[in-house]
């Protein structure tokens, strides 16, 4: 009888205590990316170093939220991250998880995110499938996709005259959706594709299909591939006199990290499209510099701002709930709030979870142009939000047709 | 102009030339292999990040001190070749007595080390490092563009090939090498320093990665993995040729450089691949390899 007293009085007093901390909102983020590999310049480290800076900011303006973050590397592999996002969201009570780049473990990850009704922020992977036809309600894409990355450089391109292309793609699920996304926006301009030629990714030599690609004589040579093989394709494509014959490449997705591996004397130039430029305005330099305190000597990529933004965005709409366990009300928060951050500014998450605001046409640099460090681009063009991403209805998301 | 399989047959002897142009990259790798798996019996997993710091020692050279791409050439392979001396003597030696696993694992976590430090200091995006000048431009051969520098790449190693091969099979220091390696003991009794010679040899063979590695870096995207990526298909390459055969890593280095690149023509998907079919295949029907001698 004693016992059972005692056990009443203990469970009444974690209840009280339990109501007594119901004003403090306790928040669990994991970073899943490539720490190691490939992706770990774009992603990676600096991710998580944009994470800290994004929970330190908030944290300061909202001292009633207690935020706590891991990170891990899910080296690539679709099991490896599907295994941590399983074991964060069920074991570890990770509420949250964000970045994810490669497009084919951040689409496994948006399933797991979905069975266990809790939130996946992407903003490393680019394929436009996870806010089309593989969209949930528990996944939001912040950043950029292929289909943003097509319409930018290849509309851009087609209307300056490069009017018939060649691609270059890595031959998996990003390089099939990044050749179909821009071939389509290509021809709807009013170009042509001559052809294709598909490459096994992480290959190192590339004269082989460049000298197909030279052969077609198209004037553009698109590339649908990413990290080095882009570097790849670029450097040898110099050496193989592409640029100085009258053709010329078309980076689909290229970041801010390759045109430094690159150099400017051979990236000189290329035309791209990205969402954010760290040397673009005064907030966005002055964020650079905090950010650099913990990755010395390296530039932020617009997927480091994307998961500072995503943070920002996804706390807002934990305060506003005052709890982070249904994942699917915090995404129909999130979508319900319009985005306002220091790095991408005002814009909002449509039903599809994709988050729209402006995209950026850039043309790198000539070396004698670049003053500082870092100082990679022109700013051609500035493509307004409401055109730079897919139209609603076009993506065949679920959510929103049925 | 006339076609094969629809192919132009200019495009194909375009091809059939940078097949020849990627085989001597293998062979230059497969050969350093070759060399200390003959020599030293192990298998040096490590050969693909020492090749990496051949390239990234290229670069350091000509940012820290300012030393152009020739220099690069001689020292890169020196310095790389050193530190492979460094390994041998620490950690190595301890191992030729014992199973090829525990020299492949040891060399295989080396390799591993060695490239994380790497990235954790260069990240894994890259470095640039520019073509020298007097090797930019090219030639038109008619048939396709032959940039100079796929041109000295494959006169360089036709002759580090052919010199590495006349000193091992040809001269008196490398039949003193290879009758260490059968009999020890009995060449020590002629008065030989067996283990100082095992030692230079491992660091030549490393030297020759390192080599490529500084051929490589012009061309290919200098980054901490560049050696991963490599490795496997040189490997393939070894095995096929017949593992510590000298003249069969060179021979196996070009054919499949010209292979895969004829692949890379009639079924581009297939190109990463169909290196590791052959070797499936030979080893099926002559499980030495094409050059190697029954153990």
């Amino acid at each position: 009888m004693m016992k059972r007293l005692l056990g009443l009085a203990a469970l009444s007093a974690a209840l009280v205590c339990g109501t007594a901390h119901a004003q403090q909102v306790n928040v669990k983020i994991g970073v899943l990316s490539d720490m190691s590999s490939l992706y770990s310049d774009i992603g990676g480290p600096g991710s998580v170093a944009a994470a800290k800076l994004a929970i330190a900011d908030f944290v300061k303006a909202h001292p009633d939220v207690k935020v706590d973050m891991i990170s891990a590397d899910h080296q690539n592999k679709p099991d490896v991250g599907t295994g941590i996002a399983n074991q964060w969201y069920d074991v570890d009570k990770v509420d949250m998880i964000i970045d994810v780049p490669n497009s084919g473990v951040a689409l496994a990850v948006s399933q797991v995110a979905n069975q266990k009704n809790k939130v996946f922020i992407v903003s490393g992977a680019a394929a436009s499938d996870l806010t089309g036809p593989k969209c949930n309600a528990n996944t939001v894409h912040w950043t950029y996709d292929t289909w943003m990355l097509a319409n930018g450089t290849g509309k851009a391109i087609v209307k300056t005259g490069g009017d018939t292309w060649f691609f270059l793609t890595a031959d998996y699920a990003f390089g099939h959706a990044l050749e179909r996304d821009t071939g389509a926006a290509v021809t709807a301009n009013g170009g042509k594709v001559l052809g294709q030629v598909r490459h096994p990714l992480n290959t190192s030599d590339f004269s082989s299909f460049l000298l197909q690609a030279q052969s077609s004589k198209a004037k553009v040579i698109g590339l649908a591939n990413a990290g080095g093989d882009t570097i790849n394709s670029i450097k040898q494509g110099a050496e193989f006199g592409i640029v100085k014959g009258g053709q010329k490449f078309a980076g689909l997705l290229v970041f801010a990290s390759d045109v430094a591996a690159l150099g400017l004397p051979t990236a000189q130039g290329l035309t791209l499209t990205e969402t954010w430029y760290w040397d673009a305005n005064d907030t966005n330099r002055a964020w650079t510099k905090r950010w650099q305190e913990e990755r010395k000597g390296k530039f932020p990529t617009m997927i480091h701002a994307g998961v500072y933004a995503g943070i920002t965005h996804y706390l807002k709409a934990v305060v506003a709930l005052k709890a982070a366990a249904d994942g699917k009300a915090v995404v129909a928060e999130m979508k319900k709030l319009p985005t306002d951050d220091p790095l991408f500014g005002k814009g909002t998450v449509r039903p599809d979870g994709r988050v729209i605001h402006p995209a950026y046409l850039f043309e790198v640099k000539k070396p004698a142009e670049s003053k500082y460090q870092g100082d990679f681009y022109h700013l051609r063009a500035t493509i307004p939000a409401d055109e730079a991403f897919r139209p609603l209805k076009d993506g065949n998301c679920p959510l929103v047709s049925g | 102009m006339f076609e094969i399989f629809g192919i132009p047959s200019t495009a194909l002897f375009g091809q059939l030339l940078l097949g020849l142009i990627n085989g001597s990259f293998y062979a230059l790798l497969s050969l350093g292999l070759a060399v200390i798996f003959g020599m030293l019996n192990i298998i040096n997993f490590t050969h693909g990040a020492q090749y990496m710091m051949g390239a990234f020692a290229a670069f350091l050279l000509l940012d820290w001190l300012n030393v152009n791409y020739f220099a690069a050439l001689v020292l890169a392979p020196i310095v790389v070749g050193a530190t492979g001396i460094v390994i041998e003597r620490l950690m190595l030696q301890w191992l030729y007595r014992l199973d090829h696993l525990y020299g492949l694992l040891l060399t295989f976590g080396l390799a591993l080390v060695i490239e994380g430090l790497f990235r954790h200091r260069y990240g894994s995006a890259g470095l640039p490092y520019a073509l020298p000048e007097q090797l930019t431009g090219g030639n038109n051969l008619g048939f396709m563009f032959l940039p100079n520098y796929r041109a000295w790449v494959i006169a360089v190693s036709l002759v580090v090939c052919f010199a590495t091969w006349f000193i091992i099979e040809r001269t008196r220091l490398g039949a003193n090498l290879r009758a260490a390696t059968e009999n020890p003991t009995l060449v020590r009794a002629f008065g030989i320093n067996v283990p100082r010679m095992i030692t230079l040899t491992y660091g030549f063979g490393v030297g020759l990665a390192a080599l490529a590695g500084v051929l490589a870096a012009p061309i290919y995207n200098v980054s901490p993995q560049m050696g991963s990526d490599l490795i496997i298909i040189v490997f393939a390459v070894v095995v096929i040729g017949g593992m510590g055969s000298i003249m069969g890593a060179i021979l196996t280095g070009f054919g499949l450089g010209i292979i895969e690149g004829l692949t890379k023509v009639f079924w581009p998907e297939a190109s990463s691949t169909v290196i590791f079919v052959i070797m499936a295949i030979v080893l099926l029907i002559r499980p030495a390899g094409l050059f190697g001698r029954r153990a």
